[in-house]
This record gives C-alpha cells, structure tokens and sequence, in this order.
C-alpha cells in the first residue's frame, strides 16, 4: 500500500533540479502529443520560440503579455504570503479597469498626466475595494476567502458586461454592444513601442520585492502567513495586517486592469482580461512568491501565449493545441512541486491471514 | 437590381475620390497598380470561430479553401479571434508572418482592420459585414436577407402553431434586417404566422443559444431559426419533439436530420478568388461590395411543406427578375404603421441602417 508523506527539506539546488527534469519530461510529453497530432515536435518547438522572440514585433508582444502577468502575479504573491488565498485577481483587474474607465470616458478635459494620474489612483482604490470585501468578511467571521474571491470574479465580470451592453455601450457603434475607445488623452505613452506599463512592472518588482523582504509589513505578512498564534503572541496585530496587505494585493491587480485597458484595449471590454488574473496565480505559484522569479515565469508564460498565437498562422495548428500543450507544461511543473514535498513510500500490510467479516 | 449595385458602386467610388482628395500623400505611394505575383501573396483570414462551427466561420474557410485551390496562393488563418485588441493582435502576427492581404470577418473587427491598414497602405485589406472603406481596404458582403426571405417562406408553410422562434445574436442593422426579411417571407405565404425573437448577445455561445432555443420551444414555437455562429439552435429543435428548424450560414443538414428544412448560406469562394486574381492583375481597388451572388439557399430538404418548393421559386424568379425585392412596400411596422408606401421600397442606406421590426415579429430590438 502506498502512502504520502512529507519530504524532510531539500536543498534550492536539488529544487531547481527538480523543476529542470519537470520542464524536460513535459517537453517530452508535449512532443509525443504533436507527434500524435502528426506535427514534427522540433518544428514546432523551433516555431514557439521563433515567433515569441525572432524579431522585434514578436518580442513586443511577448512583452505586452508579460506586463500584465508580472503585475497581477506579484500582487497575488502579497496575499499568497499571508496565506490568504485571493483566487480574485481577476475581478479586482477588472474593477480598477472599470475605475479607470470611468474616468478615461468623463473626464478628457484634464490634461494628459493628471487624467493618467487619476486613473491610476481610482484603479488602485477599486481594485483595493474588491479585495477589501473578502479581506474584512474573513477578519470579522471568518470566512473562506477562497470562496469569496472566487465569486467576486464573476460578479466584476458580469458588472462590466452589463456596462457593455447597457449604459456604456458606444451610441455611435449602430447597436453593436461595445464600450467607446478612449480618447488620446487617456491612453498610456509607449517606451520603446511598448505602452509604459513595463516601467511601473519593474518599479513594482523592486517595491514588492523590497516590501516582502526588508519591512516591518512584510516580515509581519510572512509570520502571519506562518503561524497566527505565533503573530499573536508577537503582539502582532493580525487584522490590521491582514486588511492592509489584502488592500494592497487588490490595488496592484487593480493596477494591472487600468494598464490593461488605457494601455492595450484603449477601451473596457468584458474579455479584457483573458483570463491573465487566473493564469497569474500560476506564475506566481510557480515562481514560489518570489518577485524576482515572477518576472522569469511570466515571461516564460507570455511566450507560450505569444508563441501559441503564432503556430497558428505558422504551422496552422488549431489555437486549442496550443492551449494543450500550455496545459502539458503546467500539469508536470506542478507534479514536480507535490513530489519536492512529498513522496511515497510503501507500507507492509500487517493484515491477518484470514480476513473474517 | 443591376441598376442599384451601380449606383452603390458609383456612390462608395466617389467617396473613395473625396477621401483621397483629402489625403494627397497617402495616394502618391499607392503601388496598386503593380500587382503581385502569385508566388508572393499570403492571404491571411482572421476569423472569430473555430474551423469546423459548421458555420459563419466554416463558411469563410470554405472559401480560403476554394482560393487555395483555384489559384494556388498561400494561405494562413487565425482563429477563434475576439472582437477587441485581440483582433489587430491577430492581424499584426499574420502580417509579421508575411501575409499582404488581409481577410476580417467578422462585424467587430471592422475598425481594428481599418487601424492596421491605414499603418500598412502598400498592404490590401478586406472586412466582411462592416462599412468602413479605405484606400486599401474593402468591404464586403452579401444580400444575404433575400435569401433569408426564401427561407421564411419555408417556415410559413411549415408551421402548425404559426409560431416561429428566431435566436439571434445583437441588435445591429445585419442582424435587424435578417429578422425582417425571414418575416416578410413567412407572412407572405401565412400572414397569421408571427416570429419570436430571443436574443443571446454573443455571435457563438452554444451553451447560450441552446438554451434560448429551449426557451421558445417552450413558447410552443415549432420552426426554429437563428443568427448565430453555431448549430446549437439546430440540435434544440433536433431533440423536441415536432419542432423543425432552419439553419444559417452553412448547410447543416447532417446536424439535424430529422427536423432540418433549409438554410440562407453563403458562398465566398468565388469572389475571394475575383478579388485576388485583381490584387494579383494590379486592377484592385477598394469598395463596399454588397451583392446577391454570393448568398444562396440551401438544397430544400424532404420535410419542407407540399409546395414550399414552388412558392420559393416563384419568389426567386421575382427576385432574379431585378423588378422586386424583399422590402418593397407595404410594409407595416410592430405597431401597424405603414413605413414602406406601396411601390416605393427601401433604398440600400435605409436597409444598411434598418432600426424597426416589421409586422409579425414579436420582439423588441436591444
């Protein structure tokens, strides 16, 4: 019979050589699946990389993918270091980008940088809200946020939905249900050929980085996120820390909507994000909450995603493997997380020889 | 009928002269009239389904298909695009991949195909179902409510309950007209007849459209039609019990066997090969093309009603005839005003921009 038990600690070295062999047996995996599928798995392999890098259109895209990833899963990493499962990214992305709309739609006669300014501000509030509700349900009864993060998500989607096709549908599409697109004055400058979003990415890295590693908040979060009774016993106060961290999980995926929008859509959609506030919670596990790693896995993601598009028109493979072979990836790093954790062993049966009853 | 396409023509021709008057530098560079030779073209389709919907998009593909094998240019293709960034996304990753004409077809991308030609002029672009023209950038579309017509002539003649349940996907002028002319032909052979319309608010939802179908059904509706990418209305009426159904965009008639009369389809083969045998000739330009030789009906299946057969022909010959066309008058509106006189008829600006149900259609436009 077979047991699981957890793994005494290992070593980062034996970690990373985990994930390696992962990565590799999922590549293998992927190419029996294309040889299945009767593609040459190095022509495709070749393709993913070709068309997420191999020239300076495809590298922007790559990175317009990533921005979002980045940001998204580095405030889901505030949460997921306290422990507190904000499976809501996605609602709050879409609540800053509804903040941020309502002001890129009303307010054109401010100039330029204020208007981006409080755009921001407004994306940041909203998306703080959204993730303040389950924070404060949970300190004050104890709720699962999983749960109510979760269900948030749909109620931020189907809020802009109803915008869409209801009070903000553009009067002058002749009743084809979308949102009017912005003016100039409210889209984000490019650097670069990239709108500037990849600049507050990184500033938000070194912040994020900075503020889990080196403050009093952060070594707050991480001794929460450990053990309660040792924070309490600290004289830590565990509700403040867990409203304020949960406020600033939800303003960065706030954030990463208003980007999102004023940056690439240039209007609000109910698709907008596209499903990034959940893909977000896998770089982010997957990078083990650590700002610095995020960058690397959201990028490595944003390059499939790229890449994906790309097979398409290239190899005219249909968008759905593409979305398989994501899925393979995925399936076998997060083996190899369960099994640098745990692992079998076999336990002797000490049954009687003769079972009665 | 010829008369009217010419003036069309003639009208989107001199808008194209006005707009190029106002923009001199952009006419300086045009290498229209090079051509390209075959060997260099790569036509790239951006469509909003899947390959295999058994629908709009299969449609398109069809036609990417017969182009391939009629003029032996490569292709690429996009699929399952959404109505927002994610279309100019498509675009750009087609034309980085060499494609230097573009097919869109679907109404949303319409002002994402205008954004990236008006980046690209040496580039050719052609959007299906919109209306915005551009020196390098067509669009095109089929008079595809006559053949909805013909299959309201079906449904009329089919029905028991004289109720007629129509999913359709958004209110747009497409769609609105669409819905019009399927009434205008039910009533013209059963003008007791009225027809339900449930919307879904998303061109291919099947979970979403199934559901809608069930709910007419419901209503006692017994022939189903629909605005939709997908043949889930089809296999709703397919699972009742005595409901017969009519399709869109594709023949499905394997779908549903049992309750499938006919379908409006399209046919965009030919005209995708016209249009780029121009490219390919250097005698391409822009236009708005909306005409009837790329809609037919579908072959007309063994439960159609005694005599759908014959009515339908005779309204084909009116139609062929270019004397008469599915909205001339009278046509009362939901509310019994005469919108239509007798002898007069809509022109095309008036159908393109079509905001009122006619009589028999219950529903209200969202």
């Amino acid at each position: 019979m077979l047991k699981i038990v957890k793994r005494a600690e290992i070593t980062p070295m034996q970690s990373m050589m985990q994930r390696c062999v992962a990565v590799i047996a999922a590549l293998a995996a992927a190419a029996v699946f294309m040889l299945i599928m009767g593609y040459n798995p190095l022509t495709v392999f070749w393709n993913l990389i070709e068309g997420s890098l191999l020239s300076e259109y495809r590298f922007q895209q790559t990175i317009n993918k990533t921005i979002p990833l980045v940001v998204i899963s580095l405030g889901i990493a505030i949460a997921f270091k306290m422990k507190f499962w904000n499976i809501g990214a996605e609602g709050q992305f879409f609540m800053g980008a509804f903040a941020a709309s309502y002001f890129a739609l009303n307010f054109t006669f401010l100039p330029k940088p204020l208007l981006i300014l409080v755009m921001f501000l407004a994306a940041m509030i909203a998306g703080a809200f959204w993730c303040f509700i389950p924070g404060f349900l949970k300190a004050k009864w104890g709720t699962n946020e999983t749960l109510v993060t979760l269900m948030l998500n749909y109620v931020a989607t189907k809020w802009i939905m109803f915008l869409q096709y209801g009070p903000w549908k553009d009067p002058n599409a002749s009743g084809f249900p979308r949102i009017p697109v912005f003016d100039d004055a409210a889209v984000l400058p490019e650097v670069f050929g990239v709108h500037i979003g990849w600049i507050i990415a990184i500033i938000l890295v070194v912040a994020v980085y900075f503020l889990l590693n080196k403050t009093k908040l952060g070594f707050e979060i991480t001794v929460v996120g450990e053990n309660i009774a040792t924070a309490r016993y600290a004289g830590m106060n565990v509700k403040k820390v867990l409203l304020i961290s949960v406020c600033l999980s939800g303003a960065i995926c706030g954030l990463a909507g208003m980007m999102q929008a004023t940056g690439i859509e240039h209007s609000l959609t109910y698709q907008l994000s596209g499903g990034i506030g959940f893909t977000a919670i896998i770089t982010c596990w997957l990078a083990r909450l650590k700002p610095v790693n995020i960058v690397f896995v959201s990028f490595f993601f944003a390059m499939l995603i790229q890449g994906g598009a790309y097979l398409q028109g290239s190899l005219q493979i249909p968008s759905a493997v593409s979305g398989i072979l994501q899925g393979i990836i995925l399936f076998f790093v997060l083996a190899s997380e369960f099994f640098s954790q745990y692992r079998f062993v076999q336990i002797k049966k000490h049954t009687p020889s003769k079972e009665v009853a | 009928m010829k008369k009217k396409l010419l003036v069309l023509a003639l009208a989107a021709l001199m808008i194209f002269a006005f707009a190029s008057c106002g923009n001199d530098e952009s006419t300086s560079d045009n290498s229209e009239s090079q051509g390209i030779a075959k060997e260099d073209i790569k036509v790239g389709f951006v469509y909003i389904g899947a390959i295999g919907d058994e629908g709009w998009t299969d449609s398109h593909n069809d036609g990417r298909l017969y182009l391939e094998e009629e003029l032996g240019v490569e292709t690429a293709y996009m699929e399952n695009v959404t109505e927002d960034s994610g279309c100019e996304d498509a675009i750009r990753n087609l034309i980085d991949q060499g494609c230097n004409v573009i097919f869109t077809t679907s109404f949303g991308f319409g002002e994402w195909t205008q954004k990236v030609a008006l980046d690209h002029p040496d580039l050719y672009f052609m959007h299906a179902s919109g209306n915005i023209q551009e020196e390098n950038m067509s669009n095109y579309f089929g008079r595809i409510y006559q053949a909805r017509y013909l299959s309201g002539i079906a449904a009329g003649m089919k029905t028991e309950t004289n109720k007629i349940g129509y999913v359709a996907a958004m209110g747009i002028p497409e769609v609105v007209r669409g819905i019009n002319a399927f009434t205008l032909g039910v009533r013209s052979v059963n003008p007791e007849a009225t027809v339900e319309v449930v919307w879904t608010g998303a061109w291919g939802d099947a979970a979403v459209e199934k559901a809608a179908a069930q709910e007419l059904i419901n209503k006692d509706c017994d022939v189903l039609t629909k605005h939709q990418d997908t043949a889930a209305v089809l296999l709703a009426a397919e699972e009742a019990e005595g409901v017969s159904c009519i399709g869109y965009h594709y023949p499905t008639a394997d779908v549903a066997p049992n309750s499938y009369l006919t379908a409006p389809v399209w046919d965009w083969g030919p005209y995708y090969v016209e249009q780029v045998q121009k490219i390919i000739d250097g005698t391409w330009e822009s236009e708005s093309y909306w005409g009837s030789e790329v809609v037919k009906l579908d072959t007309l299946s063994d439960l159609c009603a005694e005599g759908t057969e014959d009515a339908i022909k005779e309204a084909q010959e009116r139609l062929d005839s270019g004397e008469w066309d599915v909205f001339y008058g009278e046509i009362k509106d939901q509310d019994g005003n005469v919108r239509v006189e007798a002898g007069q008829s809509l022109t095309d600006e008036e159908m393109l921009s079509l905001d009122w149900f006619v009589e028999g259609v219950i529903g209200t436009i969202n």
